[in-house]
């Protein structure tokens, strides 16, 4: 940028008349870097370029809402950007667009799935729901008419040509319910091709089979009428569901069996004796969820042991560490030592080395059968460092000690530092012995500056995801319980398991759980925060 | 200096030389045994016990070789993810930084107290909500959606304000302003000023929450894991957690040889800037 700007703090400050706001728009329009400019205009335009494609993309998708707040953000995005003054919103709105969408709406986006019952065989809407078990359950009509077919493509889509018993060509594919189409070209009394859309023929109609045999093309809008289907590419036949669906009453009825399944307000429809059918749909179930985990016996047990454990986790993961390296602060801070460095070299390597993988290498040493800790330290002994539960939990625990020590060394080392000599002098002239001197000087004015670190590393620990799941994957594995738990997971591994891992996931419930540990988490950081009054440091 | 008698030597300082070679016996242990059994070629966890008595490069090649785990892939995968995010993070958290300490508007106060109070919903806390966000996103816009990588350095620029907006603020705050009114005078404007000026005098800082941001998304497990699904699109942790858990004694040294080429960056790195990590992380950032 070769030519200067002006300086728009200063014409903010003097409230300026209209002529010389003016004046001033046209010498910085004639000094303000015309490169900057240019470089604006475009970056601007791309931006909105790329954003009113979304909004189109969205709108098309009938994404009211999103498409809207996209162009709601590059509107005020744009005129930050082309207006005078706005200066801090200059720099921080690309920041802030990432955090609202990233971890503010997310966060919002959490507390929403907490109150729902999203999830394994709750992920859609109560139409979809329907059509789908609808189709689930056809069968082939016996001793329906068949209908002749030519399999259609246009855009990589196919489309059932039908003609059907009567003699009329009807057009449709997966939720396009036959229509009748006039301008098909036959052959025999068969259509066989249609303008504008591409003919299968044998071969692709082979290559293709699998994804054709799934094509089932309804009828009409009524689920109820059924749809077509084709075992061979070549005739089509109607498929009825077992399942009637009454659109008046809003309930299935399996026409086999006759038991009528309503809409009961759990999210499926549910028979008269307590069976659901799958999949259903999702509704809010409001603080279910919260009560399910506080209440539910087969989830209550195994969410108060995980609490607990993860409370005591992180409680003696930040104070063994603290005390391991708060000791060897101590040891190494004495001017007399020599070669101090390259113990502190070796030293703060663990803490180097990425996280997640000392965690699976440790997995490694401590295998019950083939691991160095029990084939070479204890010389063959058989000891389920990993897969007893104290034992997991104790392993658990050195893992991190050997992870966090070097840390907590670090930071006690500075702050011991930072302690002036003369306080010790003083004392040691008054006849206080070295213990005596530790613990009502030195300790005290040592907690002040590391609280706040203590209390971080608390929260830090509390979601401390690698090392549980890389070591133990949070086992031994409690088999009585009905959410898959183990006893050294923490709340934060059992959010993902419940969610993540496994046949089932049941989002809305891990989405609680979540919500759950902000406010423990979020709860303590700000009592302690207030006692170390670190919050009032801000100026 | 008069020699001390041995017993009074060892009073004073030789029991403390004991205690750190004990610690560091605890301390480099594991990395030797890891970096013993990849030099192991073929070896299992069962071999890899005896340390140092085989030695061979043999793993390390191997580790390139093998299709059903694209090892060269997460690599590059984990390189490209880390490096995007931390000069996103570190643009993005010193263009805020920049207006925080420099600039005196409405609400400030109240934005650096928000940033403050929104760490306390970590993104990982998230999860589930940013995997069906995602799983949205790539309904319509499949390019940036659930499955690449450009998503997920969109997710964790998300977390690119917070922590590192208050390491930088701070530091920016020593800088000291008259450097920049020195700047008006002469005539300069305020993307002047921070482009040119402010970014240099700044740098150690920028370069500490650079090299945090991209250790910490290098070993970011469970964001990768929910959002990057084939095998040759995902990272380091993700690929070889997933290695280690479904083979786990039988290759052995491949997954040392792995582990020990996946760590030496991030150490490097971690060893050549100490002294600016240990001042950073005593103005309050954790691992």
């Amino acid at each position: 940028m070769a030519t200067p700007t002006i300086d728009r703090d200063a014409a903010v400050e003097t409230p300026p008349s209209k002529k010389s706001r003016r004046a001033a728009r046209i010498a910085e329009a004639a000094g303000a870097g015309w490169k900057l400019l240019i470089f604006k205009v475009v970056a601007l335009g791309l931006i909105d370029a790329l954003a009113l494609y979304a909004a189109l993309v969205l709108f098309q998708s009938e994404q009211w809402v999103a498409a809207i707040a996209v162009l709601v953000v590059t509107g005020v995005a744009n005129w930050v950007y082309f207006s005078r003054g706005n200066l801090p919103a200059k720099y921080l709105i690309p920041g802030l667009i990432f955090l609202l969408i990233f971890q503010i709406f997310v966060a919002g986006y959490t507390a929403y799935i907490a109150f729902t019952n999203y999830g394994t065989g709750h992920n859609g809407s109560k139409e979809s729901a329907i059509n789908s078990l609808m189709l689930s359950a056809q069968e082939r009509v016996p001793d329906s008419p068949a209908y002749e077919l030519t399999i259609v493509e246009q855009l990589g889509e196919y489309s059932f040509l039908v003609t059907n018993p009567d003699g009329d060509v009807e057009l449709g594919g997966v939720d396009r319910p036959l229509e009748p189409v006039d301008n098909a070209e036959m052959d025999g009394g068969k259509a066989v091709a249609l303008p504008g859309y591409n003919t299968l023929n044998f071969s692709q109609i082979v290559a293709n089979q699998e994804a054709i045999a799934a094509i089932a093309v309804p009828i009409s809008e009524d689920p109820n009428d059924g749809s077509l289907r084709t075992p061979d590419g070549s005739v089509a036949y109607v498929y009825l569901s077992s399942l009637e669906y009454d659109e008046a009453a809003d309930t299935m009825t399996d026409t086999r069996t006759g038991t009528v399944y309503s809409d009961v307000g759990t999210g499926a429809f549910t028979s008269p004796d307590g069976e659901e059918l799958m999949p259903g749909w999702q509704i809010t179930v409001g603080f279910d969820n919260f009560v399910r985990a506080f209440t539910e016996e087969s989830i209550r047990a195994p969410f108060f042991s995980v609490l607990t454990w993860t409370f005591v986790f992180a409680f003696l993961s930040v104070f063994t560490c603290f005390a391991m390296g708060l000791f060897l602060a101590i040891v190494f801070n004495d001017p007399r030592m020599k070669s101090k460095k390259y113990y502190r070299l070796i030293m703060i390597l663990p803490y180097a080395f990425p996280g997640f993988l000392s965690a699976l290498v440790w997995a490694g040493m401590m295998n019950q059968e083939f691991g160095y800790i029990n084939v070479v330290l204890f010389n063959g002994a058989d000891i389920p460092w990993l897969t007893n539960e104290w034992l997991a939990k104790f392993s658990i625990l050195l893992v991190n000690l050997w992870l966090g020590f070097p840390y907590m060394f670090l930071i006690c080392t500075g702050a011991l530092q930072s302690i002036p000599d003369d306080v010790q002098e003083a004392a040691k002239v008054d006849g206080a012995s070295a213990w005596q001197i530790f613990k009502s000087i030195k300790l005290p004015l040592l907690f002040v500056a590391v609280a706040p670190l203590l209390i971080a590393s608390f929260a830090y620990n509390f979601n401390n995801f690698s090392l549980i799941y890389m070591l133990t994957g949070g086992g031994p594995r409690d088999v009585t319980a009905d959410v898959n738990v183990g006893a050294t997971d923490i709340l934060i591994t059992m959010v993902y398991k419940v969610a993540f891992v496994g046949s089932t996931a049941d989002y809305g419930l891990a989405s609680a759980f979540s919500i759950i540990i902000f406010l423990l988490v979020g709860t303590i950081s700000v009592i302690a925060f207030r006692r170390t009054k670190a919050l009032e440091e801000l100026n | 200096m008069p020699r001390r008698p041995f017993k009074r030597y060892f009073r004073e300082t030789g029991w403390r030389h004991l205690i750190g070679i004990a610690v560091a016996v605890f301390a480099i242990f594991p990395l030797l045994y890891v970096f013993s059994a990849s030099l192991n070629p073929g070896g299992t966890l069962l071999t890899a016990n005896a340390l140092f008595s085989n030695v061979s490069l043999q793993s390390y090649i191997d580790l390139f070789g093998s299709e059903r785990q694209p090892y060269g892939a997460w690599f590059l995968n984990t390189l490209v993810i880390g490096l995007a995010t931390a000069a996103g993070t570190v643009i993005l958290g010193a263009l805020a930084a920049y207006s925080f300490s420099r600039m005196r508007f409405t609400g400030r106060r109240f934005g650096l107290t928000t940033l403050l109070v929104v760490q306390m919903f970590p993104q990982m806390l998230a999860m589930v909500a940013i995997f069906l966000l995602m799983v949205q996103i790539s309904e319509i816009f499949p390019a940036i959606g659930l499955n690449t990588q450009i998503g997920l350095i969109m997710v964790y620029l998300g977390g690119a304000l917070g922590v590192n907006t208050y390491l930088m603020y701070g530091f920016f705050n020593t800088i000291p302003s008259s450097i920049d009114e020195a700047a008006k005078i002469d005539g300069a404007g305020h993307a002047r000023i921070f482009f040119t000026i402010i970014l240099r005098l700044v740098a150690p800082i920028l370069a500490v929450v650079g090299l945090l941001s991209f250790i910490g998304t290098s070993s970011e497990f469970v964001l990768a894991s929910i959002i990057l699904i084939d095998p040759d699109k995902q990272t380091l942790a993700v690929g070889l957690y997933k290695f280690i858990s479904d083979e786990f004694s039988k290759n052995w040294s491949l997954f040392a040889a792995g582990a020990v080429l996946a760590a030496v960056l991030p150490v490097a790195l971690f060893l050549a800037l100490q002294r600016y990590i240990v001042g950073g992380l005593t103005a309050g950032s954790v691992k």
